[in-house]
């Protein structure tokens, strides 16, 4: 509908611009928190944009975290006795006048100054880390994306801790693995229903035999029985196939076609006028190379519907992989995602999120691909049937 | 049967026998077998032993049993409805002519493409109640009031709206196919409607609404559906927001015991499932009875 007042034109775009602003503001969160280092993805209030801080430290200018600002006036100190003699510290003013024995004041610190830690390359296992108070001014700081989370995190991913610092598990499981299993169930899956439910369909729409419109009831029928009814004894059955613990349960049975697949292709196979199969039968073509030949040629768009959302379905499946997985070995991706968060807990954000966006790009780039026969796919599949 | 209708047969059949095998094997056994079990006392490790009604009979009496369906049904009725208007909203604004509209058509429905195990964990750390970037927003607002934000996944009072938000954020798929059915509205509807000055409100009401109502009723339904279902997310942020305890109890405060988790749960940690299969028929039986229900609702106010 065309808009005709520029009042109800700067409506719907103030609308538009907020709503997409809510959609958008998560991914922006998932990025921003994905390239920040640890100890910014917890300050009040948030920070969008990571930043890495420089300082002075002994003569040397290094990356530094800030910690907090020191709220006393006061003194970092050398301290003369006791177990930690030689150690540096600070003291505040009422501290400084009652200390015995005096310590040797190194400098003085404002309120209002930064209490800054050098940044240890973690790999390098440095144990005691330089600190210092330094005033706001001597901080420099520029924006740096911290990038190496995502290696640092996709290394980590089967929570057997950090493989880079050579305390490697034995039962370590590399992100190829998991990225492995999750391409078998999804490449396989989009094989066997785009084969399986083509044939089938054909079956339904373009030949005609006694049997065929109560068959195809019953096929409609099934689509309306939840996954739960038939959680258990599909459980039963993969265990005496002896699938359990093995990806089989999630690609091998979309080779035996599905109901929602099949329907949706003969309601496509059922738009192609009936004179081009009449016109080979005449010439003697099988039905077999009528369908190869002919019906399958003139049905990509479908087919290709079909295939994106199974992958799409196989990628993000987490139910499955749940119910049928047991070693992590045989773990795809998402289920790997969500063994991972459960062992390092809520705490390390900035390599869950780095490790959340590397399980999402796939499907983005997809849609970037392919977005024609998504828009397509999602209208035909949701319409009217 | 004339030797060419039988021949039809025969390749009907041949065509259609990887799915006779599938609909057999994956669908039909599971159906009977379920059904089964569901009057039996029935674990994986030993063989199924007939207990008549006993499992239905301690189904009503199950306290959890209740819980989880009426934490079920509070996210429906209130995901469901709330998801419609705001997926209708934005496909009526972007029915507009309005300029970019590719740009934002993509901006609504990436989120629903996103895999829910990353949304999770993406959601998670937005609702986290010290560092989140929800709270972030409110608090500074609250305060003024006196008041400070929930920590919604840790706060049994907060936990299931938080989900029923997050479902919003995917619900790009549905804007997608209402988009479509608004292009389908034949223009001169909305001529002849201007003509007898009707406008606004009014207009939709009475010209938009009908006209849309049968792709409605397809996204209620499947929404309803798959809501009564829901799974993924709520078992990943119960087990997460709450201390990974692996116990799957719909912490905090069993809040999110789910159907579907608590179905899960009894068949596959406490290995009762004789008992989850009679919770899956009486799941099975309500989402028949709703589908039944809106249809029939529907029938009266559908316009084709």
């Amino acid at each position: 509908m065309p808009l005709r007042s520029p009042a109800a034109r700067f409506i719907i775009y103030s609308l538009l611009v907020g709503a997409s602003v809510l959609f958008v503001i998560p991914f922006v969160w998932l990025l921003a928190t994905s390239v920040k280092p640890l100890e910014q993805t917890m300050t009040i209030p948030p920070t969008w944009i990571p930043r890495a801080y420089f300082t002075e430290l002994a003569g040397r200018r290094v990356e530094v975290t800030l910690d907090f600002k020191q709220t006393l006036s006061g003194a970092v100190v050398k301290l003369a006795s006791g177990e930690h003699a030689g150690e540096t510290a600070f003291f505040s003013d009422a501290q400084l006048a009652t200390a015995q024995p005096a310590p040797t004041t190194l400098y003085r610190v404002q309120p209002g100054w930064w209490h800054v830690t050098e940044k240890v390359d973690r790999r390098s296992g440095e144990q005691h880390p330089a600190w210092a108070f330094v005033p706001d001014s001597a901080v420099h700081t520029r924006i740096v994306f911290r990038w190496e989370n995502y290696p640092d995190a996709l290394s980590r991913l089967d929570g057997s801790g950090d493989d880079r610092a050579g305390i490697m598990s034995r039962h370590h499981v590399s992100f190829w693995r998991f990225l492995g299993n999750s391409l078998i169930i999804c490449v396989f899956g989009v094989c066997g229903t785009v084969i399986s439910n083509a044939i089938v369909a054909y079956g339904f729409a373009r030949v005609r035999w006694r049997g065929r419109d109560a068959f195809f009831a019953i096929t409609l029928a099934t689509m309306m029985v939840p996954f739960p009814v038939l959680m258990v004894p599909l459980y039963s059955v993969f265990k005496t196939l002896g699938w359990i613990g093995t990806l089989l349960p999630l690609w091998a049975p979309s080779f035996f076609g599905s109901a929602f697949n099949i329907f949706l292709m003969r309601q496509f196979f059922i738009g192609i006028p009936e004179e081009l199969s009449e016109a080979a039968r005449i010439d003697g073509c099988s039905e077999w190379r009528i369908f190869w030949r002919i019906i399958l040629p003139l049905s990509k768009p479908v087919l290709a519907t079909v295939a994106l959302f199974h992958f799409l379905y196989a990628w993000n499946d987490f139910m499955g992989p749940l119910l049928y997985l047991t070693r992590k070995e045989t773990f795809p991706l998402s289920l790997a995602l969500q063994s991972f968060q459960s062992q390092v807990g809520g705490v390390e954000w900035h390599h869950l999120m780095a490790a959340s966006a590397v399980t999402t790009l796939p499907v983005i780039l997809l849609f970037f691909f392919a977005q024609k026969t998504f828009i397509r796919g999602i209208a035909t599949t949701g319409s009217k049937s | 049967m004339s030797p060419r209708e039988r021949s039809n047969v025969f390749t009907g059949l041949g065509f259609t026998s990887l799915w006779i095998v599938g609909l057999s094997v994956f669908t039909a056994y599971p159906v009977f077998a379920s059904l089964y079990y569901s009057f039996c006392d029935y674990s994986i490790l030993k063989s199924a032993a007939w207990c008549g009604l006993d499992n239905y009979k301690e189904l009503f009496q199950d306290d959890l049993f209740w819980k989880s369906l009426s934490n079920t049904l509070f996210f429906t009725v209130l995901s469901v409805p709330l998801g419609t208007v705001v997926a209708l909203a934005l496909a009526m604004l972007l029915n507009c002519e309005v300029r970019g509209k590719p740009i934002f058509r993509v901006l609504f429905y990436l989120p629903s493409i996103v895999p829910m195990v990353a949304s999770s964990m993406l959601w998670l750390w937005i609702f986290n109640g010290e560092y989140g970037l929800l709270n972030a927003g409110l608090n500074p607002i609250l305060h003024l009031f006196g008041k400070s934000a929930p920590a919604w996944l840790t706060d049994p009072t907060w936990a299931k709206p938080a989900l029923i938000l997050m479902s919003l954020w995917g619900t790009g798929n549905a804007m997608v196919i209402y988009l479509a059915g608004l292009q389908n509205v034949p223009k001169e509807l909305y001529e002849a409607a201007e003509i007898d000055g009707a406008r606004g409100w009014r207009r939709f009401w009475h010209v938009t609404l009908p006209m849309l109502s049968p792709v409605v009723y397809f996204n209620v339904l499947m929404g309803m559906i798959a809501a009564l279902q829901i799974f993924t997310q709520a078992f990943i942020i119960s087990d997460a927001a709450n201390g990974a305890t692996g116990t799957f109890d719909g912490a905090p405060g069993r809040s999110l015991l789910f159907y579907t988790i608590y179905l899960f749960t009894t068949a596959f940690h406490d290995l009762r499932m004789g008992y989850a299969s009679a919770m899956a028929y009486v799941l099975f039986i309500i989402i028949a009875a709703l589908s039944w229900l809106a249809t029939y609702l529907s029938r009266n106010r559908m316009d084709y």
